[in-house]
């Protein structure tokens, strides 16, 4: 047996819905992150709720990438598979690379399981090709009924155990320490001790029998770690960690978070999330509708609150309506899209980044409302924290853009300190204002003041009827709405968002690379590849889109070459188009509904370099 | 504080001479002066119609918002804000067409609102074109030849949406309106009153029945709490119960006495038969039909928040993350 070093792997562990594998992916990573190694995790759900048990259909994977430095995406292929069932192998295979180990438990591989998987042979690895020296071959259920024989748990129990088994394999694979698995445990279970005791002692089993028979492997890899940067760690989902930087917004702006929603995939679990956190005040309504979600998130934001409508694509459509008379009502709004694959109800669990020109025009009039979108999972903390400032401070709605990708996937989030965060400061309506103030007056920057019910001497209407700028009453004058929509635009354009930073070979990349939001991960790994294969490349990733960053042409007219490269068909390259005089670039776009994969990314951008 | 209806004003109203609308608005004036509320801790919001101008004519807090969703944008404020009395004014466009889905969740919910509904049975802001309450067969712009549907009956729509208040007066008549509005402040919850609202224009005489003071003598019946349900120029009809409905009769007619006319009351928790008051076409019930006490939501949302703030023990955010699976790298 030997110990090799691998600078990064993916692990893929599948298996039938009930059969906890996001859980066991979960703690495999959080014990990889713990010895500080880096990590990228990407659940794949089954789009059934309740697929039959074993059939192809309810087959959910979650695939977790880790490495001794950076690690920027969940992989594009596996070096271990953990397949829990025929239907499970059959699906997943095809996400292993060439030469990956598979783990099987060769006890959900019998006639009926082979069956529900629509095999038609008992030769299943032949069936499919797979060279059976690769196989880790285990009676997984048999051992784990073996190792809690003595438990007093009920057989149904048991199998609950089954993902600890698999867990403990692969942490023998990788050579990894079983007491920190062990402490999560307890913890996790903490008031159900019998279940951490017997998940321990499955978890130890799977590690035992990795080691003792060798199986059919000949290593375990060690992944050691590089750039460790000391601090205290969790998991984070990008939907989990939106709705974190919601909740530090407010606390920071000192006012009551409010959330109006309507459930929609893949943006419920900020929904979710939020409604779990009522001990810090926070309100949630479950509305009637996509409309009444943002209806009322702007009634509560005209009462005094931070105002969050969360949906995806689809309730984008119907909440513009809302969104576009907080344009002209000038009243703070967050607006979180979740974006999935479209058009109508297109690809619910899918992700896309097709929303973009919905997101910067799908409203009549004009509309100017600012747009920025998350890198990463973790990277949603700060980026929902700077949608709620933005949204606060400026008095406007502000569209914050994730996707199915970056919500359902997860990082290790180093605890913030909400200390370091800069300070939410509205622009309330001054006292000694009393008296003169209408409206529509604004600060220096162009912002409207908010006057919040309850303030004696403030009493005003607002409305989505055009006003007149001195006075606030209502105005049909040419003149007056003419000045009051290049008043709204200014103040969009009057917002202050950093330069565009450039990654890699800043000052002689042969060719730029180009994306938004939720791509970052991919582009800079396929840079990263690039980079090391000796290729001069850089990469400028947007986060602000609307208001574009200062230096945006200035950085795009650099570089010989650029690419804009995005899972739409050349949304942000017209946006970028029609923001910069002569702007040409060259084109990269896919609409699977699934991530980019790095390789085809590296070869797509090496022939634009070639040509 | 003692208020006066000018306290309350606020501009020249710009609705048609003779609409409905300006009738309502002095009653509004005056029931909020009669309220007492501060005019900085009110606010009136709206759809869009004409009726839905009304906020522009308050001193309040206020939003002329878009068409149909007042309800829920009433519903948001009030949420975040509980101490803000909200009144959400529609006409029967906006609260029961595009904004029908709202009206009914509003009342399901039990929002604290004062929700007002001015009914003309048209479309004026449009111009004239038939609406979710015009009869079956009514002729307008774009129903040449009648129209081919049924209206909505509000007072069903808001029982139907499990509503605890319904009340309904004449726009014109000014204590009687004054009256319903009160009410509506003082019950806790979605308060829905229907204001019979004639629109000069587009389809005058729509309430003529029961819009002056005559009509209304020959023709309404004013509901009230505990008492009998009598009505007539000289109290000489009466609400009798009539196998599953009830009937109109004249005392000392066909064997009828007032010992058999019926005591209302609003009160009730069962709506059936103040529901079968709500829909009487002759007479026309005006007043409280229903006033039934319910939690109310933004009341519930509040006490739940106390109540998990209690029970748990992370009250800021960095309690939270505290809440987490940690680990540590050195």
């Amino acid at each position: 047996m030997e110990i090799k070093e691998k600078e990064s792997v993916v692990v893929r562990f599948s298996g039938d819905s009930g059969d906890g594998m996001q859980l066991a992916g979960n703690i495999f990573s959080t014990v990889s992150a713990t010895v500080g190694n880096s990590i990228s995790t990407f659940p794949d759900y089954p789009a059934d709720i309740r697929a039959p048990q074993g059939s192809l259909t309810g087959v959910s994977g979650f695939q977790v990438h880790i490495g001794a430095g950076q690690v920027f995406t969940p992989g594009d292929q596996c070096d271990v598979l953990v397949a829990m069932n025929a239907a499970a192998l059959k699906t997943q295979y095809k996400f292993a690379k060439a030469g990956a180990a598979i783990i099987i438990d060769t006890d959900s591989f019998g006639p009926k399981d082979l069956e529900k998987a629509q095999f038609n042979t008992e030769d299943y690895l032949g069936e499919m090709n797979i060279d059976p020296d690769r196989v880790i071959a285990c009676p997984l259920t048999t051992m784990v009924k073996d190792c809690l024989a003595d438990s007093g748990m009920d057989v149904k129990s048991m199998m609950k155990c089954r993902n600890m088994f698999a867990l403990g394999l692969v942490c023998w694979l990788f050579d990894r320490d079983l007491e920190i698995a062990f402490n999560f445990l307890k913890e996790k279970f903490a008031k159900k001790p019998g279940i951490a005791e017997a998940n321990i002692k499955v978890i130890q089993a799977g590690y035992d029998y990795g080691h003792n028979t060798h199986s059919s492997v000949a290593n375990v890899y060690r992944i050691e770690t590089k750039n460790k940067v000391p601090g205290r760690y969790m998991d984070i989902t990008g939907n989990k960690a939106t709705a974190y930087g919601f909740i530090a917004a407010a606390e920071k702006a000192g006012l009551k978070l409010y959330l109006g929603s309507y459930p929609i995939t893949p943006a419920t679990d900020v929904l979710h999330e939020l409604s779990k956190h009522k001990s810090l005040g926070v309100t949630t309504v479950q509305c009637e509708d996509e409309i009444s979600g943002c209806a009322s998130a702007l009634g509560a934001s005209f009462a005094g609150a931070l105002a969050i409508t969360s949906t995806s694509g689809p309730g984008i459509c119907l909440k513009s309506e809302a969104m576009n008379l907080a344009v002209i009502m000038e009243l703070p709004l967050v607006v979180l899209d979740v974006q999935r694959g479209g058009p109508a109800t297109g690809l619910p669990t899918k992700s896309e980044q097709t929303d973009l020109l919905q997101a910067l025009f799908g409203r009549n009039g004009e509309s100017p409302m600012p747009v920025i979108a998350a890198a990463s999972p973790t990277d949603c903390f700060d980026t929902a924290f700077a949608a709620c400032k933005m949204a606060l401070e400026h008095m406007t709605p502000v569209i914050l853009m994730t996707d199915a990708y970056v919500a359902n996937g997860s990082g290790a989030f180093k605890l913030p300190n909400l200390a370091e965060y800069p300070a939410i400061n509205p622009p309330y309506v001054p006292e000694e204002m009393k008296g003169i103030w209408t409206p529509y007056m604004r600060a220096e920057n162009g912002t409207r003041y908010w006057a919040v019910p309850g303030r004696q001497g403030f009493e005003h209407i607002l409305g989505g009827l055009e006003k007149d700028d001195k006075t606030g009453a209502i105005s049909t004058n040419p003149e007056n709405h003419d000045l009051m929509t290049r008043k709204r635009q200014a103040k969009i354009d009057a917002i202050q968002v950093p330069d565009l930073e450039v990654l890699g070979d800043k000052d002689d990349a042969e060719l730029l690379i180009v994306g938004f939001g939720g791509t970052y991960g991919h582009l800079h790994a396929a840079m990263d590849e690039m980079r090391a294969a000796g290729k001069k490349i850089a990469l400028a990733h947007f986060k602000f889109i609307n208001p574009l960053p200062k230096n945006t042409a200035e950085v795009l007219k650099k570089y010989p070459k650029v690419v804009v490269a995005e899972q739409n068909m050349g949304q942000l390259a017209g946006w970028l188009r029609m923001k910069v005089d002569g702007f040409v670039p060259y084109q990269f776009n896919q609409v699977k509904g699934q991530p980019f994969v790095v390789a085809e990314l590296v070869e797509n951008f090496t022939q634009l370099i070639n040509k | 504080m003692a208020y006066t209806q000018n306290d309350f004003k606020k501009g020249q109203p710009r609705w048609c001479p003779g609409c409905g609308d300006h009738f309502f608005l002095a009653s509004l004036h005056k029931a909020m002066a009669e309220i007492g509320v501060d005019p900085w801790n009110t606010a009136v919001i709206s759809g869009i119609g004409c009726s839905s101008r009304l906020p522009h004519y308050m001193a309040t807090y206020g939003m002329n918002t878009i068409h149909g969703r007042a309800a829920a944008i009433a519903t948001g404020a009030k949420v975040a804000n509980p101490n803000l009395t909200v009144w959400q004014v529609s006409g029967d466009g906006d609260g029961l067409a595009i904004g029908g889905n709202h009206f009914i969740h509003a009342n399901r919910r039990n929002i604290n609102l004062n929700m007002i509904l001015l009914n003309n049975r048209i479309y004026g802001l449009t111009k004239g074109q038939y609406s979710p309450t015009s009869p079956r067969g009514f002729v307008s712009k774009s129903s040449p030849y009648g129209t081919v549907e049924d209206p909505f009956r509000p007072a069903e729509l808001c029982f139907g949406a499990r509503g605890h208040f319904f009340a309904r007066a004449v726009a014109t008549d000014a204590p009687g309106t004054i009256e319903i509005l009160k009410a509506a402040y003082e019950h806790k919850g979605a308060s829905v009153c229907e204001i019979l609202q004639n629109c000069v224009i587009f389809n005058n005489g729509t309430h003529d029945a029961v819009y002056d003071k005559a009509g209304r003598a020959k023709n309404a019946i004013y509901l009230k709490h505990g008492e009998k349900m009598l009505f007539g120029e000289n109290n000489e009809y009466g609400i009798v119960q009539d196998g599953f409905g009830l009937k109109a009769v004249k005392l000392g007619e066909d064997g009828y006495t007032e010992a058999d006319v019926l005591v209302h009351d609003a009160k009730c928790e069962d709506n059936t038969l103040q529901l079968k008051l709500a829909e009487m076409e002759w007479p026309v019930a005006l007043g409280v039909i229903r006033d039934v006490e319910a939690p109310t939501y933004d009341d519930c949302v509040t006490a739940q928040i106390e109540e998990v703030k209690a029970q748990k023990k992370y009250h800021n955010f960095s309690e939270l993350l505290e809440t987490n699976d940690i680990w540590e790298v050195k």
